[in-house]
């Protein structure tokens, strides 16, 4: 209830608060940041017990979406092998910015057990994808999911948007004049 | 007014193009990464190709460069929602081969977490079963309790989900002292539940029209198939290894094995497999409360762990009821102390196989059905 | 019925086909065949009335070094006995007949063991991989296989 504590503001001007559009923009994101529903392997199914009654994901405003499109971040629950590494990029790419990376287990960190003679395991989702936050474990207990998710919010709400679109449109400038 | 004009058309002449669509890997109700080729005719699948492999993770490879109780946490890791059931027919096999006798405590310990696992194994299948046909309270209601028996396991072993429980010659740990009350409390609470379940999915006029008489499997193509578990016991065939061959000590309780009878369909169909999936829990039931009754507390569970283990050149296949069929491991030892091979059947593979078989003729609405009900786990499909 | 009957039993029927049987005190006994004729061996135990071998439990591949064999695990649902097949073929013309039109389970089997060994099932109809990619080179588990160094741009290793 950050915000409702911010709305009694000691100047005495009610419902009046001082920040930046940022600040609201992040705070929105963070709090509804929805999901794609997508199981790998073992860790899937811990990450359904987090769906499930007893831990309850929807409480930190997730929501589960089918679709890529929809969604705001991925979680990579399991083993990603060779043959699902070319699939897995393309889900990615199908998700709308922003976007975000939860790895999930070691597998997903590091190839995990399968590490030495797995011929057909890709030994860590980060060499395919950008991940944002690592959650060890084989598999993580659900409370270090929701940890996971906890961080993963803190750093929606430290992003800096504006700043970020400017130098991505200086970027796309020099691009444009390297490219003429 | 102009005139109405009627066409005629005979609708066998009728030439539809068929339309080929691809589902998965990514899709919500194919339990992982599989990926089915679906051929349609309008809203009619005329054929199915499945493409499998997306979670190939080279299970046989590693098995021969790991010593035998290395592989024991990879096996965990075949079919993960019964990491204990599929534990056992390995180290049984073991046993057997460097002639081990397990103490009467270790046996008794085995079968109740093997019954409870299958229990947690079909709460799952169900579960996702109703959320494929659009019903999320059940499987609220059954992870809910899934987490029940998961504590009592983990406070055995200290895993939730993959357990390295069952070792060669005996257990990883000892139970915990308030094994039996935790178990008795859990049945209670499974048995409540699945009361409600039952009026609430089973016995739901919405579920049996989306079920009855959909995805029929016939017993003989079923076995040509080589299918077993639910699936085939559905399709009116009880065999069921834990009494056709048995292996610990399950010849001393006594259970039944439910078959399907075509109850609101046919014998067969996806309504039939998910009634003997919810049986097969009563009946694990009473198989624990039987073994709880007479369970004996005394006796050290890893007086005959070995320190090392080698093999006597020999193979053996040894093989167990798992929930979703019969699994086997056929372990082909050179006298090292690393396995030369091992193979595992595995009951997802074999199961899936038979999907085309049961999903032809039917709407495509339908195949999402049918696979729930085959109720496969990638990570043994593909290995 | 015991394998030292049905070995009897076959070696009547298929005479030279049929090697030996195999006893060893502390793992399974098996009856090795010679590969030519594997299918009419099969079809033969699973018609006839005193064996009726109707389901296949398993199929696998194996690396014997300089040959590679194939293990069939047969059981019987009415009569509830158990059987073990072995044969050998060699490993630059590993060549044997399909069992896809004996059991239907034996095509995903078939395939596997291609897959893994590069088992050549002849009159199999649609003997592709099947778990790892459609393009992927070699056989993995082979002894002799190296994995390896990248596919479709991924580094493999470690
Ligand atoms: S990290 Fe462990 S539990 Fe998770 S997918 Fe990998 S092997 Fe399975």
């Amino acid at each position: 209830m950050g915000l409702l504590n911010r709305l009694n503001d000691p100047i005495g001007l009610d419902g009046i608060i001082f920040g930046t559009v940022e600040d609201l923009l992040n705070w929105g994101r963070s709090k509804s940041d929805w999901y794609l529903q997508f199981g790998l392997a073992c860790c899937a199914i811990e990450f359904m017990a987090v769906n499930a009654s007893h831990f309850d994901m929807m409480r930190y405003g997730c929501i589960p979406r089918s679709s890529p499109r929809q969604a705001d971040f991925v979680i990579i629950s399991g083993t990603v092998t060779l043959k699902m590494a070319d699939r897995l990029k393309r889900v990615y790419e199908q998700m709308a910015e922003p976007k975000y990376v939860i790895a999930m287990g070691s597998c997903a960190n590091s190839g995990g057990p399968y590490w030495e003679h797995g011929y057909h395991v890709l030994k860590g989702v980060d060499r395919i994808l950008p991940v944002d936050v690592y959650v060890p474990g084989c598999p993580p207990r659900p409370e270090a999911l929701q940890e996971g998710l906890i961080l993963l919010q803190k750093k929606i709400r430290m992003e800096e948007i504006f700043r970020k679109r400017k130098r991505l449109a200086e970027e796309d400038l020099a691009n444009q004049m390297n490219y003429k | 007014m102009s005139e109405k004009k009627y066409i005629d058309i005979e609708f066998s002449q009728l030439d539809s193009e068929r339309m080929r669509l691809f589902m998965g890997p990514q899709h919500p109700s194919t339990h992982g990464v599989l990926q089915l080729e679906v051929e349609l005719d309008g809203e009619i699948v005329t054929d199915l190709i499945p493409h499998i492999g997306y979670l190939h993770r080279c299970f046989e490879k590693h098995a021969e460069n790991m010593t035998y109780p290395q592989i024991i946490p990879y096996i965990d890791r075949l079919d993960y929602i019964s990491s204990m059931n599929n534990e056992l027919p390995y180290v049984m096999g073991l046993e057997k081969m460097l002639d081990i006798q397990v103490s009467e405590k270790v046996e008794y310990i085995r079968v109740i977490f093997s019954e409870l696992n299958r229990i947690a194994n079909h709460q799952i299948a169900i579960a996702t079963f109703g959320l494929d046909s659009g019903a999320f309270t059940p499987f609220l209601y059954y992870f809910r309790d899934r987490e029940m028996i998961l504590t009592i396991f983990e406070k055995a072993s200290g895993g939730r989900l993959l357990y390295n429980y069952f070792w060669v010659g005996g257990l990883a740990a000892d139970v915990h002292p308030t094994f039996k009350e935790d178990i008795t409390e859990a049945i209670r609470i499974i048995r409540d539940t699945n009361a409600e379940i039952l009026n609430l999915l089973l016995k739901n006029k919405i579920f049996i029209d989306r079920t009855a008489n959909v995805g029929i499997l016939p017993a003989d193509i079923a076995i040509s198939y080589g299918v077993t578990g639910p699936i085939l016991r559905a399709s009116g065939i009880p065999l069921d290894l834990r009494k056709a061959e048995p292996y610990s000590i399950y010849e001393r309780f006594d259970f039944d094995i439910p078959v399907g009878n075509g109850e609101v369909g046919t014998v067969g169909d996806c309504w039939d497999r998910n009634i003997v999936r919810f049986r097969e829990m009563e009946e694990s039931c009473k198989i624990i409360e039987q073994a709880l009754k007479t369970f004996p507390s005394q006796g050290d569970v890893r007086e005959n762990v070995p320190k090392r283990i080698r093999l006597p050149k020999g193979e053996i296949y040894c093989k167990a009821e798992n929930p979703k069929g019969e699994l086997g491991f056929y372990i082909i030892s050179d006298g090292k102390d690393k396995p030369e091979r091992v193979k595992v059947r595995a009951p997802s593979f074999v199961n899936l196989s038979a999907l085309p078989e049961m999903s032809r003729g039917y709407m495509f609405a339908d195949l999402v059905m049918i696979l729930g009900s085959v109720d496969i786990v990638l990570g043994e499909v593909d290995r | 019925m015991k394998p030292n009957e049905i070995f009897k039993e076959l070696k009547v029927h298929f005479g030279e086909e049929i090697t030996e049987l195999v006893e060893n005190p502390s793992s399974d006994t098996y009856i090795s065949v010679k590969p030519e004729k594997i299918d009419e061996i099969c079809r033969f135990l699973r018609d006839n009335d005193a064996f009726k071998f109707d389901f296949l439990t398993l199929l696998s591949g194996l690396d014997l070094k300089e040959k590679l064999g194939i293990v069939y695990h047969l059981y019987s649902m009415e009569l509830k006995h158990r059987l073990v097949l072995k044969t050998e073929v060699p490993k630059d013309s590993p060549n044997l007949p399909s069992l896809v039109r004996v059991w239907r389970t034996a095509d995903w089997h078939e395939r596997e063991a291609f897959d893994m060994f590069g088992i050549n099932f002849q009159g199999h109809h649609n003997l592709i991989r099947i778990l790892c990619p459609y393009d992927w080179e070699g056989y993995p588990l082979r002894k002799d296989y190296k994995e390896p160094e990248e596919y479709h741009g991924n580094r493999v290793p470690y």
